[in-house]
C-alpha cells in the first residue's frame, strides 16, 4: 500500500471538511478522488501532501508515518488546479527547481530537465516564461516540475479543471498513458465523473467529507453503494419506486410484464442518442435510446408507450446503511474551495 | 487552504521565532520613528490643557493664516479637480503621440523638490521671468502673492487627482460613453451623466488627498510667498515664523491642528475607498 | 494643464551653461549635493528593507492594533513636511524627554528622511504581497524547499519590481525634501546643509542662476528615476 489514510478528520472554522476518513491507495495505481464541490476531496489530497494538517488521524506514505511531516519531507509531487507556476522563472528553471533545491549537479539537472521537457513536449519552450504559455502547456510544465524529483507519490488537484474541454480530454488521455509508462502511484482529484471513469484504476467517491464508496470505475457505476453515488456517477431516472439508468429503459408500443404505461412528452435528438421524456401518471421518466430504436418506434408527443426495464431487474440501490440520497440542490460552496 | 503564513512548517519553534522577530522589528521601528514622536507632539501641546492652544490659534495672525491657507488650498483643489480630470480623460481616452511621455510626466511633481517648484514659478511668472514683464504691464501680481501660492500648491498636488481617477476610467472602459453618444448625448451630457457618476468615488478620494496635501504644502509655498503676515502666510509658514520667534506654543498648536487634519483626511479617504470597493 | 510642467522644463534652460556648472561645483553647493545624495541613497535602501518587513508583517501576520498601524503608515504622506519636522523635534530635539538630541546633526537629516519616505516601499510592496499566489509557495514546499528558501527564491523575486519602484520613489522624494530637514538639521553649511536648502538660500540671496543650476541637477536625477521606474514597469509586465 502506497498511501494509507486512517480516521482523518479536518475542520476549518465551523466547517467539517473531512470526517473520519480512511482510504488505502495501492502502490502504482491511478486513483481518483471523486466528488462534488465541498466533498472534501481537495482537503484530503492536501492532507496527504502535508499542505494541510489533519486535526486527528494519521497518514502513512509507503509505510512511514507522515502525519506530522512537512511537505518538504514527504517526497510527494503536487500539481495544482491553477498550475502555480513560478512566474518569475523560465520553464526550464521551473522544472529544474526541485533539483536545484536538492543541489543537484548542473549536468545532472540538465539531463533530467531535458528528459522531462521531451516527455511533456515543451522542448521548444524552455526559455519562455509561464505567462507566455497556454493553459495546457503550463499544466504540462507543472507536471514535469513535479516529476523532476522522482516523487514516490504524484498528487493532482483538479489538474484539468481550468482548461478547455478539448485540451482537457487530450491531457486526460495523455496522463493515463504517462501513468502506464511510469507507474508512479498517482492520486487525482476531480469532480468530473467522466474523467474519473476514463482515467482511474480505482475511484474513491466522497461526499460531505465522508467516503461513500471505493472501487473500480465499472463497479462504482454498475453497483453504486447508495442512491447518491448512483446519481452522481451517471444519469438517473425513476422507474416506479426505483432509481435506474435511462439507457437501461426500453420503450415499446405493446404492453408487457412489469411495463409502465406512459405518454411521450418530448423527443430530443442528441446526436447518436435520443432522449425521450415520457409521463407515467404524473411521474416524469426519461429514457435514452439509440437512434435506430427511435426511428423504428416512430415516437411523437402524445403517443402511448410502455416503459420496460431492459435488464429485467432494475439496478437500483442497495441502500448503504444510513446513506440516503438527498434531492439535487447546489451544495453551498465552502469558503475556500 | 494553507494556514495564515502560507508556508507550512510543522517545526513550530522556528517559525514562531521568526514571526515574532519580524513583528518586533517592524513594530519597534514604527514606534520609534512614527508613533512616539507623534504622541509626543500631542502630549506637549495638550500638556497645559486646551486653553493655550485655543488662544494661539485664535490670535489674529493665526486666524488670518488659517484663512489664507483655506483660500489657497481650496482654489488649488478646484484647479486640480478640473485639470486633473481633464488630464485623466486625455490620458485614458485619447491616443496621441507623446501620450506615454505625458503619463510619465504627470508624476513629476511627486518626484521634484518643492523648492524647485517654487523656483520654477518665480522664473516664469516673477518680475524678471519669461512672462514677467507681460504680467507686470497688466497689473497682475503672481509671485509673492496669492495666485502664485495657488499655482505652486496646485502643481504639487495635481498627480494625486490624476492618479486616482485615471485607473478607474481605464477600468470601466468607454463602452457606456459610446452607448450614450449613439443615443444622442453630446460631450458635456455624456460627461455629466455617464462618466462623472462612475468616477465620483475615485474623484472624491483624489480630492481629499489633494486637499490634505494642499493644506500642508510648505516648501513650494515658502519660496513663492512673500511671507507677509496676515496676507500671504499660510498655516505652514505660520509655524515656521512662530518657531523663529521662539513662540513654541503657537507653533505646536498649529502643528497639532494640521496633524489632526492630516489624520482626519486619512480616515476619510480610507472610508471612501472601502465604501466604493464594497459597492462596486 | 501643461503650463506648469512646461514652466519647469523652460526654467531648466534659464542658466548659462558654463556659469551654471560653476555654480553647481562651488564647494558649498557641491558639499550639499554630495550630502543629499549619500544620505538619500542610504535612507532609501534602509527603508527598502524596513518597508518590506513592515509590508510582510501587515499582510502575513495578525496582531491587535493592526488597523491602527495601517493608518499610521500613511501619516508621513499626509503630514505637512514642517509638521513632520516639529513632530520629530519634539521627541528628539533639544528638549527631548528621552534625552536624545539630534538637532543640528546629520543624524537629524537621516531621521527626517526616514520618516518622510517610510510609506513608499510599504505601499508599493503591500498590494503585490496580497496578490501573491500562495500555491506557488505550496508548490515549492512540495518540491522540497525550506521556508527560508521559499522566501528567498519564490516570494522575494516576485516582490522585487515593487520594491524597486518604492525605493525609487522614496529616493526621489528624499533628495528634494525641505521642510522637515530645514527644521531639524540647522542647515549648517558643509555639515548639515541639504541641496534643497542650499537652493532656497540661493533664491533668497538673489542668485537665480546658482539656484537654477542645482535645481537642474536635481530635476535630471528625478527624471532619470521616473523613467527608470517606467521602464521597470514595462519590463515587469512582460513577465506577468
Amino acid at each position: 500500500m502506497s498511501i494509507v489514510v486512517r480516521n482523518v478528520t479536518k475542520t476549518f472554522a465551523q466547517f467539517e471538511a473531512l470526517h473520519d476518513v480512511s482510504v488505502e491507495i495501492p502502490t502504482g495505481s491511478l486513483t481518483a478522488l471523486l466528488g462534488p464541490s465541498g466533498s472534501g476531496k481537495s482537503t484530503l489530497l492536501r492532507v496527504i501532501a502535508g499542505l494541510d494538517t489533519a486535526d486527528s488521524g494519521s497518514v502513512y506514505i509507503e509505510d512511514r508515518d507522515a502525519t506530522l511531516l512537512p511537505p518538504q519531507r514527504r517526497q510527494v509531487g503536487f500539481v495544482f488546479q491553477h498550475y502555480a507556476p513560478f512566474k518569475h522563472m523560465t520553464v526550464y528553471d521551473n522544472i529544474a527547481f526541485g533539483l536545484t533545491v536538492r543541489k543537484a549537479g548542473k549536468i545532472e539537472t540538465k539531463t533530467r530537465v531535458n528528459e522531462l521537457l521531451e516527455l511533456v513536449h515543451l522542448e521548444k519552450f524552455q526559455g519562455r516564461y509561464p505567462a507566455q504559455l497556454s493553459g495546457g502547456q503550463r499544466q504540462r510544465m507543472a507536471l514535469a516540475r513535479a516529476l523532476a524529483v522522482e516523487p514516490r507519490v504524484l498528487l493532482l488537484d483538479e489538474p484539468f479543471g481550468a482548461l478547455d474541454a478539448q485540451v482537457r480530454k487530450e491531457l486526460r488521455a495523455w496522463l493515463r498513458r504517462l501513468h502506464d509508462d511510469m507507474h508512479v502511484t498517482t492520486v487525482i482529484v476531480t469532480h468530473d465523473q467522466e474523467e474519473a471513469m476514463e482515467v482511474a484504476d480505482e475511484i474513491v467517491v466522497l461526499q460531505d467529507g465522508r467516503v461513500q464508496q471505493v472501487g473500480h470505475p465499472h463497479d462504482v457505476y454498475e453497483h453504486p453503494a447508495n442512491d447518491w453515488v448512483m446519481s452522481f456517477l451517471g444519469p438517473v431516472t425513476h422507474f416506479g419506486e426505483l432509481m435506474v439508468r435511462p439507457h437501461d429503459l426500453d420503450l415499446a408500443h405493446e404492453p408487457s410484464d412489469g411495463a409502465l404505461r406512459a405518454t411521450v412528452v418530448r423527443v430530443t435528438r442528441l446526436g447518436f442518442e435520443t432522449r425521450v421524456d415520457v409521463d407515467a401518471n404524473g411521474v416524469p421518466i426519461y429514457a435514452q435510446l439509440a437512434r435506430e430504436a427511435t426511428a423504428r418506434l416512430n415516437l411523437e408527443p402524445g403517443t402511448v408507450v410502455y416503459v420496460r426495464h431492459a435488464r429485467g431487474e432494475p439496478v437500483s440501490v442497495a441502500a448503504a446503511v444510513g446513506a440516503s440520497w438527498r434531492p439535487e440542490t447546489e451544495s453551498d460552496d465552502p469558503p475556500f474551495e | 487552504m494553507a494556514d495564515a503564513s502560507g508556508i507550512v512548517a510543522v517545526q513550530g519553534n522556528r517559525r514562531t521565532v521568526s514571526r515574532y522577530g519580524l513583528r518586533f522589528v517592524a513594530l519597534g521601528y514604527l514606534l520609534v520613528l512614527l508613533a512616539a514622536p507623534v504622541a509626543m507632539v500631542f502630549y506637549r501641546s495638550f500638556q497645559h490643557g486646551v486653553g493655550p492652544i485655543w488662544r494661539s490659534l485664535t490670535s489674529a495672525e493665526a486666524r488670518s493664516a488659517i484663512e489664507v491657507t483655506l483660500i489657497v488650498a481650496i482654489s488649488a483643489v478646484v484647479l486640480n479637480t478640473i485639470f486633473g480630470v481633464g488630464a485623466a480623460l486625455l490620458l485614458v481616452r485619447r491616443r496621441f503621440p507623446g501620450r506615454h511621455l505625458l503619463d510619465v510626466l504627470v508624476d513629476i511633481p511627486q518626484a521634484v523638490s518643492p523648492i524647485v517648484v517654487g523656483l520654477a514659478l518665480i522664473l516664469v511668472y516673477g518680475k524678471f521671468g519669461f512672462f514677467g514683464s507681460w504680467i507686470e504691464r497688466n497689473g497682475l501680481k503672481i509671485i509673492f502673492s496669492l495666485p502664485g501660492m495657488v499655482l505652486a500648491t496646485a502643481f504639487v498636488s495635481l498627480p494625486l487627482v490624476v492618479r486616482s481617477v485615471a485607473p478607474v476610467l481605464a477600468e470601466i472602459g468607454d463602452e457606456q460613453e459610446q452607448a450614450a453618444r449613439t443615443l444622442g448625448a453630446n460631450r458635456w451630457q455624456t460627461f455629466r451623466r455617464i462618466t462623472f457618476p462612475s468616477i465620483r468615488d475615485a474623484l472624491a478620494y483624489g480630492v481629499v488627498l489633494s486637499l490634505a496635501r494642499s493644506l500642508g504644502e510648505y516648501g513650494a509655498v515658502t519660496v513663492v510667498s512673500g511671507h507677509v503676515v496676515g496676507k500671504t502666510m499660510t498655516l505652514t509658514l505660520f509655524i515656521d515664523e512662530r518657531l523663529q520667534n521662539f513662540d513654541q506654543t503657537a507653533a505646536y498648536s498649529a502643528a497639532v491642528l494640521l496633524a489632526i487634519i492630516a489624520m482626519g483626511s486619512l480616515l476619510i479617504s480610507r472610508r471612501i475607498r472601502t465604501r466604493s470597493r464594497s459597492s462596486s | 494643464m501643461l503650463i506648469p510642467l512646461g514652466a519647469v522644463i523652460w526654467k531648466s534652460q534659464s542658466n548659462g551653461w558654463s556659469d551654471g556648472w560653476h555654480q553647481v561645483t562651488s564647494p558649498q553647493a557641491w558639499a550639499a549635493l554630495k550630502l543629499t545624495l549619500t544620505i538619500s541613497v542610504g535612507v532609501a535602501l534602509f527603508n527598502l528593507v524596513m518597508g518590506t518587513v513592515i509590508a510582510w508583517v501587515l499582510v502575513r501576520d495578525d496582531f491587535p492594533g493592526k488597523t491602527v498601524v495601517e493608518l499610521l503608515i500613511d501619516l508621513p504622506f499626509a503630514l505637512p513636511t514642517i509638521v513632520a519636522g516639529v513632530v520629530l523635534l519634539s521627541l528628539y530635539g533639544t528638549r527631548s524627554p528621552v534625552h536624545v538630541n539630534i538637532a543640528y546633526t546629520r543624524t537629524a537629516i537621516t531621521v527626517a528622511l526616514l520618516f518622510v519616505t517610510l510609506p513608499f516601499v510599504v505601499r508599493t510592496v503591500q498590494p503585490v504581497l496580497i496578490e501573491l499566489d500562495r500555491d506557488m509557495e505550496a508548490a515549492a514546499a512540495s518540491l522540497g524547499a525550506s521556508p527560508f528558501l521559499i522566501a528567498r527564491r519564490i516570494i522575494l523575486p516576485n516582490l522585487v519590481p515593487a520594491m524597486l519602484t518604492g525605493t525609487g520613489l522614496a529616493f526621489a522624494r528624499a533628495i528634494g525634501e525641505f521642510g522637515s530637514i530645514s527644521l531639524l538639521s540647522g542647515n549648517l553649511p558643509f555639515r548639515t546643509e541639504v541641496s534643497a536648502v542650499n537652493i532656497y538660500n540661493q533664491i533668497q540671496s538673489d542668485n537665480p542662476v546658482g539656484a537654477a543650476a542645482q535645481s537642474t541637477v536635481l530635476l535630471l536625477i528625478a527624471f532619470v528615476v521616473l523613467f527608470a521606474l517606467d521602464r521597470l514597469k514595462r519590463w515587469g509586465g512582460r513577465r506577468g
